[in-house]
């Protein structure tokens, strides 16, 4: 049976499967290291994203390849320009929230007990506190906020979420056994944290890092759609802002308002496709989805296969090409 | 000689059912003496408080209630008295595949209680490391101090496991069912490495198991324990050839095959005069 030329698609099957995660994968990281690359490179290649010496409310035309705005400013200049400022955004409030994640998720899940509760208490005040109406609100008392004073803001609400789920899974990491056996072993509680837990969290945190950026970007966009955004910066959602104020929807000037918004968008959905990549690897029951599937079709035709066994290579099939290399579905009819 | 000795061990846990709080009595009043050289084994069916005995020894459960004595003194449970402690006693826990970090090299399993326990510093943990590992008969070192735990077998693990628990230079080691997680046919070579090392090391060993058959031929006492009691404890040999408790024989009607047990004893014991020659 082995030296069958049906069994060599079952060494090709699974290197044919995993594509659909690598893609993601692939996909996401592609679109997100060139957003940095943009946002490193972008602002030095362009023009100076405050000049106004330009001519006012232009379509996108050689010299300015995405248009201008009412002000005369270079829309590409703006977006490389607003990159830096969206991104810094996000990373430091994602950096942030996952170090106040640690500490309210990760050392009240190792902690147990009083501190569990106390830190617990505080996750769930923040959890069920809207963020957005919090943060309008802190942001409306400030009058003077710099991109690190909104980036705190957004950081300071985009924690509570993390925090659950890093909770349960350090209390589930700190009984297994591997976490005993260190201690027997004699290691010290932050050791056991930092080198026997973490490791293993890394996947979770890098998920829970990326959410809180995509969170952050958005709400930095949100936040200046309303005027509540950081003064004196160009983000992505100032640009937003000020596509608003200028009236660039009505005076059909799409080349202003549509570039920060699909750059927002795409950069959101890179993130979420490489959330969904790494997803796959925590949990593996999302990895085995497409087995359990195949397992069901082997099932279903299996069952055929018992009510008709002599007309089996004749009936039609609605997927014979899918069906050919499984050399385990062959296996099974010989059997029965 | 050194002794660890468990007096009156009593160990309550806080169950929750719906809204009602109880506790749970997992071990109730268990008493017994390690002694350098010899061996104490613990028998009983799933929860009758085998593993909960083993983890308060290990300092991983508080008693709620009796003490542990380490060479007749009370001992520590923090700082440096409970280093000095975990120096002396360690552990080797049920599950191979869940007791080694999935993170970690081989080698860092065993570099770190060498380094804590100040046993090697420098540029001799790497070879006390394959010394370890030539210990518990894993050769090549090299091949195996950088392997991964998810790269070797159940046995290969077990193996690192009582390399690790040897490695602060214990004198008591706690074997929580240490093979019955292997496949039968791996489980005597790793029960007679744990025989000899014992027998190298003069290590005092708390043998924790299900089965009876193998209890009788590792260990001097047995320990019958029920639903946390201690029905019954002797010698070996009285407590296989003259059960008291009905439950001992139970247990004793429900063990496997006696030829094989006649088969198992004479493997081990070829085994180990082949060893010892
Ligand atoms: N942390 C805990 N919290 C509450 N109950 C526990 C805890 N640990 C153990 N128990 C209970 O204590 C009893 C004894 O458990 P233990 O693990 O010591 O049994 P065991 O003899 O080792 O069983 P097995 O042979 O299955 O390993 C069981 O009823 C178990 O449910
Ligand atoms: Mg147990």
């Amino acid at each position: 049976m082995t030296d069958q030329p049906t069994d060599r698609p079952e060494v090709r099957r699974p290197a044919r499967r995993r594509p659909s995660r690598d893609a993601k994968l692939v996909v996401g990281l592609a679109v997100v290291g060139a957003t940095v690359l943009f946002a490193i490179f972008g602002p030095m290649l362009t023009q100076d994203p405050r000049s106004s010496d330009n001519p006012v409310l232009v379509p996108p035309q050689p010299g300015h390849w995405l248009g201008t705005t009412s002000l005369g400013y270079d829309v590409l200049a703006q977006l490389a320009e607003g990159a830096r400022g969206s991104l810094l955004v996000g990373v430091v409030a994602g950096l942030l929230a996952i170090v106040l994640s640690l500490v309210f998720g990760v050392v009240a899940g190792y902690a147990r007990g009083a501190t569990d509760e106390g830190l617990s208490l505080i996750t769930n005040v923040m959890l069920v506190i809207p963020g957005l109406p919090l943060m309008i609100v802190v942001s409306s008392y400030l009058e003077v906020r710099s991109l690190w004073v909104v980036a705190i803001i957004l950081g300071a609400t985009a924690w509570p979420g993390a925090a659950v789920v890093l909770r349960l899974q350090a209390r589930s990491l700190r009984s297994r056994d591997y976490v005993s056996a260190a201690r027997v072993a004699g290691e010290s509680t932050p050791r056991l944290l930092g080198m026997e837990i973490l490791p293993n969290l890394l996947p979770l945190l890098t998920a829970q890092f990326l959410f809180a950026v995509v969170l952050s970007i958005l709400g930095e966009a949100g936040l200046s759609y309303l005027g509540l955004g950081p003064n004196g910066s160009i983000t992505w959602g100032t640009m937003l802002n000020e596509a608003q104020g200028g009236g660039a929807l009505t005076r059909g000037a799409w080349w202003w308002f549509v570039p920060p918004g699909l750059m927002i968008a795409v950069l959101g959905c890179a993130m979420s496709l490489i959330n969904f990549a790494i997803d796959e690897v925590i949990d593996p029951k999302l990895r085995q989805a497409p087995t359990a599937a195949k397992l069901q079709r082997k099932a279903r035709k299996a069952g055929l296969d018992i009510t008709s066994p002599a007309h089996d290579d004749d009936t039609p099939r609605p997927a014979p090409a899918s069906r050919a290399p499984d050399p385990d579905d062959h296996k099974e009819r010989v059997q029965a | 000689m050194s002794t660890l000795e468990v007096r009156h061990l009593v160990k309550d846990f806080r169950v929750r059912d719906g809204l009602r709080r109880g506790t749970l009595r997992a071990v109730d009043d268990v008493s017994f003496t390690l002694a350098a050289g010899r061996t104490v084994a613990v028998v009983g069916e799933s929860g009758s408080g085998k593993s909960t005995v083993a983890r308060m020894i290990a300092q991983l459960e508080t008693p709620t209630a009796g003490e542990i004595l380490l060479d007749g003194e009370p001992i520590g449970r923090r700082g440096r008295a409970l280093a000095r402690y975990r120096n002396q006693v360690q552990m080797v826990f049920q599950d191979p595949f869940a007791s080694l970090n999935p993170y970690h090299p081989v080698s860092y399993h065993l570099e770190r209680p060498l380094r804590i326990h100040g046993v090697a510093r420098g540029k001799e943990v790497t070879p006390a490391v394959h010394r370890l590992l030539r210990s518990v008969e894993l050769d090549p070192p090299e091949v195996f101090a950088a392997k991964r735990p998810h790269e070797m077998s159940g046995g290969q693990r077990q193996r690192i496991a009582i390399a690790r628990a040897l490695a602060p230079g214990a004198r008591f080691l706690v074997a929580d069912e240490p093979v019955s997680m292997l496949d039968v046919s791996i489980r005597l070579g790793v029960l007679s490495l744990l025989a000899r090392l014992q027998r190298e090391e003069n290590l005092g060993v708390l043998y924790i198991t299900h089965d009876l058959a193998t209890a009788r031929h590792f260990s001097d006492e047995i320990v019958v324990m029920l639903r946390g009691d201690v029905v019954e404890q002797g010698p070996s040999d009285q407590v296989i050839l003259d059960p008291q408790h009905d439950y001992t024989k139970t247990l004793l009607a429900a063990a496997p095959d006696p030829s094989r047990h006649g088969r198992l004893r004479d493997e081990v014991r070829a085994e180990l005069a082949a060893q010892a020659s």
